[in-house]
C-alpha cells in the first residue's frame, strides 16, 4: 500500500532531474548561439575609437579586449565567464557587466510584474464572464476588448496613452521612473496584448469545460453556480492558462524592449539595445546569458507549478 | 403500500429553435410515479427523449429546452414552481443522478474525497473527520478497495468500472431519495456491467432509494426494474410491470423491442425494426410508430391512439391492442 507512495516520489524526482538536464542543455545552446552571433555584427574597435584614429590604436584595442585570440580560446574564456557569472567589463560603459546588469534588473522585473499582473487581472475575469454569459452583451464587450488587444500594437497604444493622459490631461508623467504613476502607462502598454491573449484562452477553455459532463455532475450534486464555475470549471482552465502565462512571460520580457525605449524606462531591454548598437560584446553576451538563465529558471518553476496543479502530470514523465 | 416520492404528471419538454419556427417535442405528456425503494425503467431508442426526461426531472435542461407543461411533484411539492436558486437545494439532496460515461463525468483535477464528499458537506452538513468517515463509508459501499488511499487519488488513476462506482458514491453522498441512472452501464464492458447492476441493487436495498433506470437494454430492465415505461418519439407508448410487459406486450413497438434482443447461440439473423424514428419536430399525423408498424392500417395513419388503461396499472397506446392480443393467443 505504501509502495505506491515510494514509487510516486521516485517518479517526481525523475521529473525534476529531467527538467534540470533540459534546462542546462538549453542554457548551453543559448550561450553558444549568442557568442557566435555577436561576432557576426562587425568590429567593435571601429566604434570604440574616435574618428580618424590610426589602425595601430585599433589593433591595440583589439589586443586589449582579447579579440585577437583564436575563437576557441575566446569561447573557453566566455564559458568560464558564464560559469562564474563574471562577464568582464563593458566596452563602452567601462563598468563590470554583472553590476550594470543587476542595477537594471529590478526595473525590468518591476515593469514586467506590473504588466503581467495587469494582464491577468483583466484577462481572467473578463474571460470567465465572457464564457459564462456567452452570446450576451458582456460577451461582446469582452470580445471587443480582446480584438483591440490583439490588433493594436504596443507602441501605438503607448503613444496614444501618452497623448491623452500626459499631454492633454496631464494626469500621468510622460516618461521616466520614480513613482507608481510612472508605471501605469508602460504597464498597460506592455500588458494589453497579453490581457487579450489571456482573455481568449480563458474564454475558449471555459466554454469547453462548462459543457463537460463533470460540470454537469457538479450541478447535479446541487453545487451553487459560483462553486461550479470557480472550483469545478476554473480548476481545469488553470492548466492551459499556466502554460500560456509561462510563454507570455518570456515573450513579454522581449516585448518590454520597445515599451522601455518609448517610456525611457531604464530596464534591461533598453540596455540591450544600447549594447547591440555599440557592439559591446561583453555586455550583449552578459545580458543575453543572464536573462536567458532567468527565463530558464522561470520555465523550470512553471513546470513544477504545472505538475502541482495537474495531478495527471505528476505521474507521467 | 410504501410512500410515493415522485409523481410526474403530463410532463412536456420542448426544444425551440430558429425563433420558435421549429419545435421539437422531446418529451410529450409523460406521466409516472415512483415509490420508495422502487425501480422504474425507462426504455426506448436513442433520441426518443429519455435523457431530456431525466434532465427535466432535475431542471437542468440545455438552453433552448423548456418544460412547457405538466407537473413534477417531488416529496409532495411541485418542483416546477421552484426557482433555480431553490433547485440547488433539491439537486443532490432529494434527487441525484449517475451519468452515462464514467470517463468524463468525474473532474480530472479534483481528488476523489472532495468529489464524493461535496454533496454530504453541502446537504448534510458533515465536516472534517465526520465527512471523511462518510466518504470512506461511501467508497466502501461501492466496493472501492483501500478507500483511505484511493480517496486521495484522482480519476485518471482509476479504471472505468471504478470510476462508475465512484459516480455511484457521488450520487449517494447527499442521501437522496431518488437516483436517476442514465444508461450507467452502457460504457462498461459486460462482466463489469453485471457487477455494477448487482451493486446498485444492493445499495438500493440498503438505502431504500428509488431508482429511475434509463436504458435501451431490455435485459437490464428485466433484471433491475419493477415497472417499465416504453417511450417512443417523446411519448409513453406502454407502461406496466416488468413481468407483464415481457410476457404480454400490448404495443407492437414493445414486442419488436423484445424480439430485437439477440439470443446467445442463435444462428438466426438479428431482428431489427425497419425504418427510423420520426423527426420529433415534424411528427406525422396519427400514430407516430405507424410507418414502422407491421399491423398498422389506414386508421392508424390518421388518428393518434390515446394512452388507455388495458389492465390493472397497465397502460398502452395502440389501436390494435385487441387484435395484437388475439394474434398472440393464436401463435
Amino acid at each position: 500500500m505504501f509502495g505506491i507512495y515510494i514509487q510516486r516520489r521516485k517518479v517526481i524526482r525523475a521529473y525534476f532531474l529531467r527538467r534540470l538536464v533540459y534546462s542546462a542543455i538549453t542554457l548551453f545552446v543559448l550561450a553558444t548561439t549568442i557568442f557566435g552571433l555577436v561576432r557576426l555584427t562587425g568590429d567593435p574597435a571601429i566604434l570604440l575609437t574616435p574618428e580618424g584614429a590610426t589602425e595601430l590604436e585599433r589593433v591595440q584595442i583589439r589586443e586589449d579586449l582579447g579579440l585577437n585570440d583564436a575563437l576557441p580560446v575566446q569561447f573557453a574564456r566566455f564559458i568560464r565567464e558564464v560559469v562564474t557569472l563574471d562577464f568582464g567589463t563593458s566596452f563602452h560603459l567601462g563598468q563590470s557587466v554583472t553590476s550594470v546588469y543587476f542595477d537594471r534588473l529590478p526595473n525590468s522585473i518591476l515593469l514586467v510584474t506590473v504588466a503581467m499582473a495587469f494582464s491577468l487581472a483583466l484577462g481572467i475575469p473578463a474571460g470567465i464572464i465572457s464564457a459564462v454569459y456567452n452570446g450576451r452583451w458582456m460577451d461582446f464587450a469582452a470580445k471587443g476588448l480582446a480584438l483591440t488587444g490583439m490588433s493594436i500594437p504596443g507602441f501605438v497604444m503607448a503613444l496614444t496613452m501618452m497623448f491623452f493622459f500626459s499631454v492633454k490631461f496631464s494626469w500621468l508623467p510622460t516618461f521616466g521612473i520614480g513613482t507608481w504613476k510612472h508605471l501605469v502607462m508602460p504597464g498597460i502598454a506592455l500588458g494589453w496584448y497579453f490581457a487579450a491573449s489571456t482573455l481568449r484562452l480563458v474564454r475558449s477553455t471555459m466554454l469547453d469545460v462548462l459543457s463537460s459532463d463533470y460540470v454537469k455532475l457538479a450541478r447535479l450534486k446541487g453545487m451553487t453556480e459560483q462553486r461550479v464555475i470557480m472550483r469545478h470549471a476554473f480548476a481545469n482552465v488553470l492548466i492551459p492558462l499556466i502554460s500560456l502565462t509561462g510563454v507570455n512571460f518570456v515573450v513579454m520580457i522581449n516585448a518590454a524592449t520597445i515599451v522601455e525605449v518609448i517610456f525611457v524606462w531604464p530596464g534591461l531591454g533598453s540596455l540591450l539595445l544600447e549594447a547591440v548598437g555599440e557592439r559591446d560584446f561583453p555586455l550583449v553576451q552578459g545580458i543575453v546569458v543572464m536573462s536567458g538563465t532567468l527565463i530558464i529558471i522561470t520555465n523550470f518553476l512553471i513546470d513544477l507549478f504545472y505538475a502541482w496543479v495537474d495531478p495527471r502530470i505528476r505521474l507521467t514523465r | 403500500m410504501t410512500r410515493e416520492i415522485l409523481k410526474v404528471k403530463d410532463l412536456a419538454t420542448h426544444y425551440t429553435g430558429f425563433g420558435g419556427s421549429r419545435v421539437v417535442k422531446a418529451v410529450d405528456e409523460v406521466s409516472f410515479s415512483l415509490e420508495e425503494g422502487q425501480t422504474i425503467g425507462i426504455v426506448g431508442e436513442s433520441g426518443c427523449g429519455k435523457t431530456t426526461l431525466c434532465l427535466s426531472l432535475v431542471r437542468l435542461l440545455a438552453p433552448g429546452a423548456q418544460i412547457v407543461g405538466g407537473s413534477i411533484e417531488l416529496n409532495g411539492r411541485d418542483i416546477l414552481k421552484l426557482s433555480q436558486k431553490e433547485m440547488v437545494e433539491v439537486r443532490g439532496k432529494e434527487i441525484a443522478m449517475i451519468l452515462q460515461d464514467p470517463m468524463t463525468s468525474l473532474n480530472p483535477v479534483i481528488n476523489i474525497e472532495t468529489q464524493v464528499g461535496e454533496a454530504a458537506f453541502k446537504h448534510r452538513g458533515l465536516r472534517s473527520s465526520t465527512l471523511r468517515e462518510r466518504v470512506r463509508q461511501l467508497l466502501e459501499a461501492v466496493r472501492i478497495p483501500s478507500p483511505d488511499v484511493r480517496m486521495q487519488e484522482f480519476p485518471h488513476q482509476m479504471s472505468g468500472g471504478m470510476r462508475q462506482r465512484i459516480a455511484g458514491a457521488v450520487a449517494l453522498s447527499g442521501e437522496p431519495g431518488i437516483i436517476i441512472a442514465d444508461e450507467p452501464t452502457t460504457s462498461l464492458d459486460v462482466t463489469i456491467q453485471a457487477q455494477y447492476l448487482d451493486l446498485l441493487r444492493r445499495l438500493q436495498k440498503d438505502t431504500g432509494v428509488g431508482l429511475i433506470f434509463v436504458t435501451h437494454d431490455l435485459g437490464i430492465v428485466a433484471k433491475m426494474c419493477d415497472d417499465v415505461i416504453v417511450m417512443y418519439a417523446g411519448k409513453t407508448v406502454e407502461k406496466g410491470s416488468v413481468r407483464e410487459i415481457f410476457n404480454n406486450p400490448n404495443h407492437p413497438y414493445t414486442s419488436a423491442l423484445i424480439r430485437s434482443v439477440p439470443k446467445l447461440g442463435s444462428k438466426d439473423p438479428l431482428y431489427r425494426i425497419e425504418g427510423q424514428p420520426p423527426d420529433l419536430s415534424n411528427l406525422p399525423q396519427g400514430c407516430s410508430f405507424a410507418s414502422r408498424c407491421a399491423i398498422a392500417d389506414d386508421h392508424c395513419f390518421e388518428h393518434e391512439p390515446p394512452l388507455i388503461e388495458v389492465g390493472p396499472r397497465r397502460l398502452a397506446a395502440c389501436w390494435k391492442i385487441e387484435e395484437n392480443a388475439a394474434s398472440k393467443e393464436q401463435a
